[in-house]
């Protein structure tokens, strides 16, 4: 029941604002959908931590500690994301970038999104959770060219067609993976999570092998691991603000969440680490193409999001890694990266709303001229760098102990690629939020405190984890090794 | 060889054949109708198999596919390319011989993987699995040689014909609500793209992808 109400809320949100997306109620409505959204999570989240783990709907939902926190996450962001969200569209439709149609759709596909993702960490269904997948991209193929410049038309595009392939070739994965547990299991329950993970061990290794490589790639293709990450820095950067941080915050989790829940599945059948090497092997190219790309960026949006391939490539690597604190820390690391990541691109986006540009070389001097600006920039910027005291500090220094342990030949990559992405995110950082600027003041947009909420919360983290979120990542992180 | 498994091995043969001419086809209705042919091939063998295994449920997923495929998304791709006056366009297509022989190479590749895996499978038409995995391959190839958005999204689109078959080959299709689901994302999806061509037309008067600009890295 809970679920399905979980669910409903953006559901009728997406109709109504599909409807009347254009009315200036609409901008509240949105937040309003999306806080009885959070509400929903919270009963559920009270009830997982009265009653633990439950299955629903004939099994085909179920809520587990490796879902509860990421669900709680990606409501609060799609929350904090509406209330950002309401001010910045004001200021664009108020500059006549969008139409009332535009609007609509905006507002719309915003909570269809909402929607997808929630189903795709809800279900237990192998089956819908592509289908929910797939959904998320289609609902933000439109969002992306929503200004309708060339620029952004082309991303749309590239979006759609390589997020499409990477799709299709992980429902070849599911079939494959459904295929294999045919004939133990038979019939429908052989899409069901929970029964594959219980027959893991007598899956057939050579179908579940070529299945993972397919799921690993199809799904990888939106984590944005490098090679297939082509469509991601151009798709954040040309959507609306608000969609490039739920695009970076929360479907990038929600594909990595797909990923592992299918690593678990295949090392179980497989047992010779393949799929933990390809994993790792992914991650680490990631950081390291993703960071020496930072330091080619001009535009202050492809900075953030190749910011986010480098995070998710370690995030990669540490599920790759394997074991209790590696799992513990790449968990920590999703949760920390998505509250960073989000708050950044929304002080980026009133920077670019406030200076009329995204180029880095033409904003100077955002300390004097907007001090609340500058510094949730900058904090974001130190906390994403994973500066102590940080939470990214705390799981980056996780993830680098237990590699120092387990793969010793990894930690010269490491090092470089995080000390490439540390020199070139804060060069760039100290030119925009220092120098002379001879603009006057100008107010400070009234939508700045989720930016530096969230920054609370992961400065929270880096310094206390509250027990029921650690009791979470440990239950998740057996769940996961076992 | 019973008659059906006769019927279902001559109708993956044709699916492979019409794969092949989608790869070397230039004119844009040509390949529209290439595309409904494959889709009405699925639906058949998938009606053979639900014949040959008195599976009620495969029915439905034959008329479900045929309805989509044969029908509703030609009808929708016709109608675009007549609002976008390219009916008739033929495609630059360098050395089409070329392209058969990789489509060729492709093919040895597919059955060879898929060999070993078919043979695990205990439906009765596992053998078309290697016919399946072909042509997901010459789907993909299409797609990288294609220039156009329009036949990129038809490469697309014959790369899902071919996902489905395979599904068919190996499990007997997928449960309902899982093709439901994949229907209504297809549908959706082609939707958008109707939309999206307009938008890409206002933009750079073609669908020509190479007039994309090439932005910085």
């Amino acid at each position: 029941m809970i679920i399905l109400s979980i669910l409903f809320m953006p559901l009728a949100g997406a109709f109504v604002l599909g409807l009347y997306g254009h009315r200036p109620w609409a901008f509240a409505a949105n937040i309003g959908f999306s806080a009885a959204t959070a509400v929903a999570t919270a009963v559920m989240t009270a009830r997982v931590l009265a009653h633990g783990p439950f299955l629903a709907l004939h099994d085909q939902a179920f809520v587990d500690p490796f879902n509860v926190f990421l669900v709680d996450l990606t409501a609060f962001v799609t929350l904090t994301t509406a209330v950002f969200s309401r001010a910045y569209m004001h200021i664009e439709s108020h500059m006549g970038r969008l139409t009332a149609g535009r609007l609509r759709l905006y507002h719309s596909m915003f909570q269809l999104f909402a929607l997808t993702m929630l189903v795709a960490l809800l279900t237990n269904n192998i089956g819908i959770l592509w289908v929910a997948m797939e959904g998320a991209t289609l609902s933000t193929t439109l969002l992306v060219s929503l200004y309708r410049t060339p620029a952004s038309l082309e991303a749309a595009w590239k979006y759609f067609i390589l997020c499409g392939v990477g799709i299709a070739l992980a429902l070849f994965g599911t079939i494959m993976l459904y295929f294999s547990a045919h004939a133990l299991i038979g019939g429908q329950a052989s899409l069901l999570w929970t029964d594959l993970d219980r027959v893991r061990t007598r899956l057939d290794p050579t179908i579940v092998g070529v299945a993972f490589a397919f799921l690993l790639l199809g799904y990888g293709t939106k984590v944005g691991l490098v090679p297939v990450h082509n469509w991601l820095p151009d798709a954040h950067a040309e959507g609306p603000t608000p969609i490039s941080a739920v695009l970076s915050g929360l479907l990038l989790n929600v594909a990595l969440y797909a990923v592992v829940r299918f690593q678990v599945l295949a090392d179980g059948s497989l047992r010779d680490r393949w799929p933990n090497q390809l994993m790792m092997a992914f991650g680490l190219l990631s950081v390291l193409v993703a960071a020496f790309s930072l330091a080619r960026q001009r535009d202050i949006k492809r900075l953030l999001s190749y910011s986010s391939i480098e995070h998710m490539g370690l995030a990669t690597f540490a599920f790759g890694m394997g074991g209790p604190i590696a799992i513990f820390a790449a968990l920590l690391h999703m949760t920390v990266h998505s509250l960073t990541k989000s708050s950044l691109f929304f002080s980026g986006g009133h920077i670019a709303q406030k200076t009329g540009t995204q180029r880095i070389d033409q904003i100077q001097g955002l300390l004097g001229r907007n001090p609340a600006m500058g510094w949730a920039f900058m904090l974001g910027t130190l906390a994403i760098l994973g500066t102590p005291p940080f939470g990214v500090f705390t799981s980056e220094f996780l993830i680098l102990t237990v590699a120092i342990h387990k793969e010793p030949w990894a930690l010269p990559f490491l090092a470089v690629g995080l000390g490439v992405a540390f020199a070139a995110l804060f060069g760039r950082m100290q030119a925009m939020v220092f120098g002379e600027t001879r603009v006057p003041k100008a107010p400070a947009p009234t939508s700045l405190w989720p930016s530096f909420l969230h920054l609370a919360l992961v400065l929270t983290l880096g310094l206390a984890i509250p027990p029921a979120l650690s009791r979470w990542y440990t239950a998740a992180a057996r769940l996961l090794g076992h | 060889m019973p008659l059906f498994a006769q019927i279902t091995n001559l109708l993956a043969a044709l699916f492979l054949l019409v794969a092949f001419a989608m790869l070397a086809q230039r004119r844009i209705v040509h390949l529209i109708n290439l595309y409904a042919l494959q889709g009405g091939i699925l639906a058949l063998s998938i009606v053979a198999v639900g014949y040959g295994t008195h599976q009620e449920s495969l029915y439905l997923s034959a008329a479900l596919n045929g309805l989509l495929k044969v029908i509703v998304i030609p009808l929708i791709l016709y109608r675009l390319v007549r609002r976008l006056g390219l009916a008739w366009n033929r495609e630059n297509l360098l050395r089409v011989p070329t392209l058969l022989l990789v489509g060729l190479v492709l093919n040895i590749f597919a059955f060879d993987v898929a060999l070993p895996i078919a043979h695990l499978a205990g439906t009765i038409n596992r053998d078309t699995f290697g016919i399946a995995l072909a042509s997901v391959l010459l789907s993909l190839l299409m797609m990288i040689v294609r220039t156009t958005a329009l036949t990129q999204v038809l490469g697309f689109l014959s790369l899902e014909n071919g996902l489905i078959f395979a599904a068919t080959s190996v499990t007997y299709g997928m449960p309902m609500m899982v093709e439901l689901g994949i229907a209504l994302d297809v549908i959706v999806g082609v939707f958008i793209l109707g939309v999206f061509f307009f938008h890409i037309r206002e933009e750079f008067d073609s669908l020509d992808l190479h007039r994309f600009d090439r932005h910085e890295e």
